[in-house]
């Protein structure tokens, strides 16, 4: 790990372990909990975006059978919550391998529009065959680990930012080790990877099985704080945005999912105020945002720290 | 039994008229820009529901409301492209597909601010008894909606192959750099082909909201089926959204009338997957082609 994550994964901790003390308000929380959760998904989409060049339009069907996979297992069948969720973890991870085998012989548009059609299955069978149909259903449990139960806003705050933390760290050293140095060598290209012996096929798979899991514990973290779930939380919106954060951040770098994360998050909550106006700003924010921040934020602000450094 | 299924096959011909418009707006669009326009669905709404403001809000004749309301739908069409797609020069795929969801977004954000959430509808075209084949009911309106479509194919067929403009518009799709050679402007020609996939989508609007009511947030599924219906006829082929569009709505009927009613939006998904996983190159694509493409 080179100085500058080192750099920011510290202050990222201190920001987490002291923004309870500074922000109490249940409110600030639970949007800073969601914040966690949809960092949770843009790390996992922006390595198989960013690094992978893989796009996925259906991470949401990820996250949705995370959140009721693990909701239903620990809501019927009684099974212990951290247990669910770790089902519901290899539930996600091999629907991946499934949709992967065949989808990631496509490229580009035909990919996108492949994983967006997953995602919409998945929303379509929440919606006919989940608990409650549309209306989705509640009473889901709480996170207990050990005997300690995650029931205040304060120490789910701190479980999902740990979750995104450690998510973080292994994300930096996957792609620092040999396995990311060939997946950008795959970004650049394919054919000079084959020629060199890499197994391009599985890589892709192993990469979007990884984005799979950590959306599938993002839709774990949502139920299990939330303790309700409906099938609206999991749509093609929601894939859409989660694409969204990691472009917002910039694509090519990990801290821009945090941070577009954060952004997408907690813009809705601003944008309250323009009452019906708000899908229409919403959508203006995200157009201009793309034609002018292309690079994203966190590399157009690297670039600006490099400029006034020389 | 034949009345039954007659019944389901009228119906799902007619929304496959729909979602075979929306195809080849699709289709108009990829083959001059090699972009998906993802905000395709935004336009059969706005045709629905500034059809509904001109008739029954601002009660203008008929034939004045559908020509305001391809103009309105052209003139949107035409700042999208100059707006949104213009400026970026560097085709970049992943930001392409962003900025057609977030101008979708944001025509979503208008319509709701004009209309609200509810669905609008107005009278049919035509008063008149509904028509009644073997026992099998079939309202006028859903005739209109076959006959406008076979009427836009029809025309777009001429555009595409008899006039000066469309045969240069079929150039640029083939290549862009030869066609600028031979002196044809190609930026003119993708801001034409945006104005021309908005206005197809407009009139599909038009005929089918007399039937199923529109809503402001009914483009992302509408666009959705109708990039199946593009993808299933092999994408980038005139034809193959016309068979792939009327192919999609009929399944989806038959499947919402015999099987289960809510697994109807399922249909197009996973005739989607199975055509991509096994034959993406569609229907009529040839794969040659498919594979040239650089999207």
């Amino acid at each position: 790990m080179n100085k500058d994550n080192i750099i920011a994964l510290t202050v990222l901790v201190i920001l987490i372990v002291f923004f309870p003390l500074l922000s109490p308000s249940p409110y600030n929380l639970s949007i800073a909990i969601f914040a966690g959760i949809n960092a949770l998904l843009a790390i996992g989409l922006s390595i198989l975006m960013g690094y992978a060049g893989q796009i996925s339009l259906g991470q949401a069907g990820f996250y949705g059978i995370g959140a009721y996979v693990s909701a239903i297992l620990s809501l019927k069948a009684g099974i212990p919550v951290l247990l669910s969720i770790l089902f519901a973890a290899s539930v996600a991870g091999i629907s991946a391998v499934l949709l992967a085998v065949p989808a990631l012989r496509l490229r580009g548009h035909y990919l996108a529009v492949a994983t967006l059609g997953f995602g919409e299955i998945i929303y379509i069978i929440l919606n006919e065959f989940g608990p409650g149909g549309p209306s989705g259903f509640g009473d889901i449990p709480r996170l207990s680990i050990l005997g300690y139960f995650f029931d205040s806003s304060t120490n789910f705050f701190y479980l999902t930012w740990t979750v995104v933390t450690l998510a973080m760290i292994f994300s930096i050293n996957l792609i620092d080790s040999r396995i990311g140095r060939a997946l950008r060598a795959m970004h650049d290209s394919e054919i000079a990877c084959k020629a060199m012996g890499l197994d391009i096929v599985s890589l892709k798979i192993k990469v979007f099985v990884l984005s799979a899991i950590f959306a599938s514990l993002a839709g774990s973290l949502y139920a299990h704080y939330v303790t309700f779930v409906s099938p609206s939380s999991f749509s093609l919106f929601h894939s859409v945005l989660i694409v969204m954060m990691a472009v917002l951040g910039g694509i090519n770098n990990l801290w821009g999912a945090i941070l577009g994360a954060i952004i997408i998050t907690i813009l809705p909550e601003l944008l309250r105020k323009f009452e019906e106006f708000d899908v229409l700003v919403y959508g203006l924010i995200l157009t201009f945002s793309l034609l002018f921040f292309r690079k994203g934020l966190v590399p157009i602000f690297i670039d600006k720290l490099k400029k006034l450094r020389a | 039994m034949l009345t039954v299924f007659l019944q389901f096959l009228f119906s799902g011909l007619t929304v496959g008229a729909v979602y075979a418009l929306v195809g080849m707006g699709f289709n108009i669009i990829y083959n001059a820009t090699s972009i998906i326009n993802l905000a395709q669905g935004e336009f059969v709404v706005i045709g629905g529901l500034m059809m509904w403001f001109f008739t029954s809000s601002v009660k203008l004749p008929f034939v004045l409301s559908v020509l305001l309301t391809i103009l309105t739908a052209g003139l949107i069409a035409f700042l999208m492209e100059r707006l949104t797609i213009r400026p970026i020069q560097k085709t970049d795929l992943l930001l392409m597909i962003m900025i057609t969801i977030s101008v979708s977004i944001v025509l979503r954000g208008l319509l709701m601010f004009k209309f609200g959430k509810d669905p609008y509808g107005y009278p049919p075209f035509t008063e008149g008894e509904p028509i009644s084949i073997f026992g099998a009911i079939i309202q006028q309106q859903a005739l209109w909606v076959i006959g406008v479509t076979a009427v836009s194919i029809v025309l777009l067929y001429i555009f595409f192959n008899k006039t000066l403009i469309g045969k240069a518009m079929k150039a640029c799709a083939v290549d862009p750099v030869a066609a600028r050679l031979v002196g044809i402007n190609v930026s003119q020609m993708v801001m034409l082909s945006f104005i021309l996939s908005g206005v197809v989508g407009a009139i599909g609007g038009i005929a089918i909201t007399p039937i199923s009511l529109m809503e402001y947030d009914k483009g992302p599924m509408l666009a959705v089926k109708g990039f199946c219906a593009a993808i299933l006829g092999g994408l980038g082929r005139g034809r193959g959204a016309i068979v792939g569009g009327f192919t999609i709505g009929v399944l989806e009927s038959m499947t919402a009338g015999y099987l289960h009613s809510g697994l109807k939006d399922a249909v197009a998904l996973i005739i989607l997957l199975l055509v991509l996983f096994y034959k993406p190159a569609g229907i009529f694509g040839s794969s040659a082609i498919a594979r040239l493409r650089k999207f």
